[in-house]
Order: structure tokens, then C-alpha cells, then sequence
């Protein structure tokens, strides 16, 4: 890439160093203010978390997933990351995803879960009502 | 406490943490490009069996780790790199070496990293920066990707640094053990040893989805996957490939640009005319994947939406597989003329 083609599309990061060449062709660094290509890309992998965010919010509000399925598909997770934050087994948080067992979890449960969530423990139980007010 | 450190920005954390830390421990020579040559930081793998994000695990670049790792080695240079069970030794032996007037960087997770765009924030653990100050609660950073030096409290640091999930940081705290130059015939040696690697590590590599081959294992993947997972998967899919390919700051090149101003510099110590020639040779394998990426674009914006269109995306990747190939073959024999 020669220096005066560097991309200056806005993007999310600010200033970026990008090697580049000069018309000598001696590699020199330049500044690159972001790249459409790149932060259209960027837009995909967000339209899909929003896509899966509404999916999860539609099951939380048929009583077909718990609200540890929504808040899990907002922060991004999946069963393996959040089973590492929380220390619980996968199979433990698969089974949570249920409404009927989420319901009897205990206090120290959903604690654990709302912690990871960054909500309070009755934003968790009371995410089903939250969602369908919103 | 502030250690007198000068921040520089890099193209990439890894490279740049690897270059400005040596400089502070007295490697005077050192820049990102030789960091990342010497590193042999220069490659591509395709995880067939892996999902990351959902999406293909794909990568352009060594593993995380290595590109320090060898760099120090050849420069003979020891360094410590120690993991941590307990949260609170991690940031005693942290602020124990700022006490001692001597910065160390961190591996760190992404997602909660306060001063990064929320664009950005994916659960991604391999990130690198340098500590290079405590002010009462609050570490400063020197991180490459950005401009200028950053803070972050202890609570924040610590939730980077013991981020959990794959490739998982555990505290990871790594430094030069101590301050020692290095002569231009120890850049000159490293230099052939990164190379010789590198050649390894592209053309040699056993399976068919790293190195060269693995190029042309995606772009055969590539052609299939408009029948095989549908179109609005395959744009994820292609959007994957092209943030892999840029990460942060590879200028779209997935790091080839870094490549061949690495072996613009290289001829420096090795005064080859074949080491410009190659290094053209790399700028040309950048603005290809640039191509790719922009051919890549018009598929999962949703104008090219046809076979032909997915055929043409391949044909570009395995064009590109063809050109570094070339390049390494000539690099392997350019490398046995170095003295």
C-alpha cells in the first residue's frame, strides 16, 4: 500500500499506525483514521449479536429460556466463558437456561450470575417483566 | 511512581510491546518490523475444528506469545513469564517491579479493557500491554495500539488480567530479566534464524490448513460455503475472515506489509539485493489480501450475492498463495547466501 492510500474512513479506534510504502518504495509508517472495509466488518459481528440478543429476549418472553440466556447472548458469552467466570459446570449452566430450573435457583446461584451480568440479583429473576415493558 | 518510558504507538500490541520494551531494557536496534521478522511473526492457520465467535477460527499470524518469546531467545536476552493462581501475588509482584523502577507487560482480555472502544470489546484474551507506573490507585499503560500512555485502577487491571475463557491471560506478567545490549552481529545472526523459520513455517508445515497450504484450503472453503451454510452465514463468515486479516492495525494487509518492511530493514545487516525485491514481493501479497478483503466486502454488505462472486473471492486467496509461495521460495534461497 503506498502511503497517500491509506484509508481515512472514521472508524471506532481513533489513530492507527499502518506500514506502508513511499514513493521511493521505502516502508514508513502512516496514520490511518479507520478503514470502511474493516469497520463494515466489524457492523456484521454486531448485527449478529443483536440479532442473537433478540432472539434470546424473544424465548425469555415465550417462558421457552431463562433470562441467563438473554443477559449470556448481551455480554457476548457462551457456555464455556461464562462457565469459567462463574465455576460452574456447562451442564449446570444448560440446565439453568430452563425456566423451571432457573426459577429454583438459589440465592447464592443467581448471585453469582447477576455478578457476571453487571445487574443486581432482582434484575435477574425480574428480567422476563423488565423485558416486556421494554 | 512514573517510569521514564517512551510510548510508541505499533501496528500491533505484540510486536509493539515486544519492541518498545526491549528499547527500555537497552536493545537500542530494535524496531516492530525486526521484532516481528526475528519473531517469525508472519503466517496463516485455519482451525477447521475451532469456532471463535461462532465464526471460522482463522489467523494470520503466529500464536500469541511467540513473537516475544522468540525474539528474546535469539537476542539472548532472559526473560521471566510467569502465570498466577492468586490475584493478589499477581498484582503484588507487579507493583514489586514498578517499585524497582522497571516495567513489565501484561497478557490481558479485551472485553473489560475500560479505554478501548466498545466496538471492539469482544472476549478476546491475548491482548499485550506495558505497566509503566503506579499514581495511588492507578497502574499506567503503555498500550500500542494507542496514541498516547492510558491509566487503568487496580480493580480494572486486575479484571483484564485475570480475564477468563480461551487462551485466558491467568495473570500473565512478562519482562526482560535485565538490561543488556545487544551488537549489530547478534541482530544480524537473529535476523537469519527468524527467516529460516518463517520459510519453515509457511512452506513446511504438515496438514493442509497452515502455512501456504492452508490459504488454499480457505479458498476452497470459500467457494463452498455459499451452498453449504447459506448466505446470510457466509457474510458472517467473510466478515470474520476480513477482521481476522486486519485485526487492529495490519493496514488490511494481515501483517504482510509488516513483512516486507521487516525485510527492507533486514538489508540493513544483510546488504542482499534479493531482500528488496522480496520485500516488493510481500507489499504486493498485502495489497492482494487488501483486494480480497474489498472483494470480501461486497459479499457481506449483500451486492455480490452470486457463486461466480464466491468463486472469484477464492481464486484471489489461492492467486495470493501462489504469490507468497514465490516469495518464500526465494526467501529460502536468498537466506543460505546470508553470512
Amino acid at each position: 500500500m503506498k502511503k497517500e492510500d491509506i484509508p481515512q474512513d472514521k472508524g471506532a479506534l481513533g489513530n492507527e499506525v499502518s506500514y506502508v510504502v513511499d514513493e521511493n518504495g521505502r516502508y514508513t509508517t502512516g496514520i490511518s483514521k479507520g478503514w470502511d472495509v474493516k469497520i463494515e466488518a466489524l457492523d456484521v459481528a454486531w448485527s449478529d449479536i443483536e440479532k442473537k440478543v433478540y432472539a434470546a429476549k424473544q424465548k425469555v418472553l415465550n417462558d421457552e429460556a431463562s433470562p441467563v440466556l438473554y443477559f449470556m447472548e448481551l455480554k457476548i458469552m457462551d457456555l464455556p466463558i461464562v462457565a469459567a467466570y462463574t465455576g460452574f459446570w456447562q451442564w449446570q449452566i444448560r440446565r439453568h437456561l430452563k425456566p423451571s430450573v432457573f426459577n429454583t435457583l438459589s440465592e447464592k446461584k443467581i448471585q453469582k450470575y447477576a455478578e457476571l451480568f453487571e445487574i443486581t440479583p432482582d434484575e435477574l429473576r425480574q428480567a422476563k417483566q423488565i423485558l416486556s415493558n421494554r | 511512581m512514573k517510569i521514564d518510558f517512551t510510548h510508541s504507538q505499533a501496528a500491533h500490541c505484540e510486536n509493539g510491546v515486544t519492541a518498545s520494551l526491549l528499547r527500555h531494557y537497552g536493545v537500542e536496534q530494535i524496531t516492530e518490523p525486526l521484532a516481528f521478522g526475528i519473531g517469525s511473526g508472519l503466517f496463516f492457520i485455519y482451525l477447521p475444528f475451532m469456532k471463535v465467535n461462532g465464526g471460522p477460527a482463522i489467523s494470520f499470524r503466529t500464536m500469541p506469545g511467540m513473537i516475544f518469546k522468540r525474539t528474546c531467545k535469539s537476542l539472548n536476552i532472559p526473560i521471566l513469564r510467569k502465570k498466577f493462581s492468586s490475584e493478589e501475588k499477581a498484582q503484588l509482584e507487579l507493583d514489586a517491579r514498578l517499585n524497582a523502577g522497571e516495567p513489565a507487560a501484561c497478557q490481558v482480555g479485551v472485553y473489560y479493557l475500560t479505554y478501548f472502544p466498545k466496538e471492539y470489546r469482544f472476549h478476546f484474551n491475548a491482548h499485550n500491554l506495558i505497566v509503566v507506573g503506579k499514581e495511588a490507585d492507578n497502574y499506567i499503560i503503555s498500550d500500542p495500539i494507542m496514541e498516547t500512555l492510558v491509566s487503568m485502577s487496580s480493580y480494572e487491571l486486575k479484571r483484564v488480567r485475570f480475564a477468563k475463557g480461551p487462551l485466558a491471560p491467568r495473570g500473565q506478567l512478562y519482562y526482560p530479566r535485565e538490561r543488556r545490549a545487544v551488537t549489530d552481529e547478534q541482530i544480524k545472526n537473529a535476523i537469519v534464524t527468524g527467516i529460516k523459520r518463517n520459510v519453515r513455517d509457511m512452506l513446511y508445515i504438515p496438514g493442509n490448513f497452515a502455512g501456504i497450504s492452508g490459504i488454499k484450503y480457505t479458498a476452497k472453503k470459500i467457494k463452498k460455503w455459499r451452498d453449504s451454510l447459506g448466505l446470510e452465514k457466509s457474510r458472517s463468515y467473510l466478515a470474520q475472515l476480513v477482521r481476522m486479516q486486519e485485526e487492529i492495525g495490519t493496514g488490511g494487509g494481515g501483517f504482510r506489509f509488516i513483512y516486507g518492511a521487516f525485510l527492507q530493514q533486514a538489508y540493513a545487516y544483510h546488504p542482499m539485493d534479493e531482500l528488496m525485491s522480496i520485500s516488493r514481493q510481500f507489499t504486493r501479497a498485502g495489497d492482494r489480501w487488501r483486494d480480497a478483503a474489498v472483494q470480501a466486502s461486497g459479499i457481506y454488505k449483500g451486492r455480490l450475492t452470486t457463486q461466480e462472486d464466491y468463486n472469484n473471492m477464492g481464486d484471489m486467496l489461492l492467486e495470493i498463495a501462489e504469490l507468497e509461495k514465490a516469495a518464500f521460495k526465494e526467501l529460502a534461497v536468498a537466506v543460505k547466501k546470508m553470512k
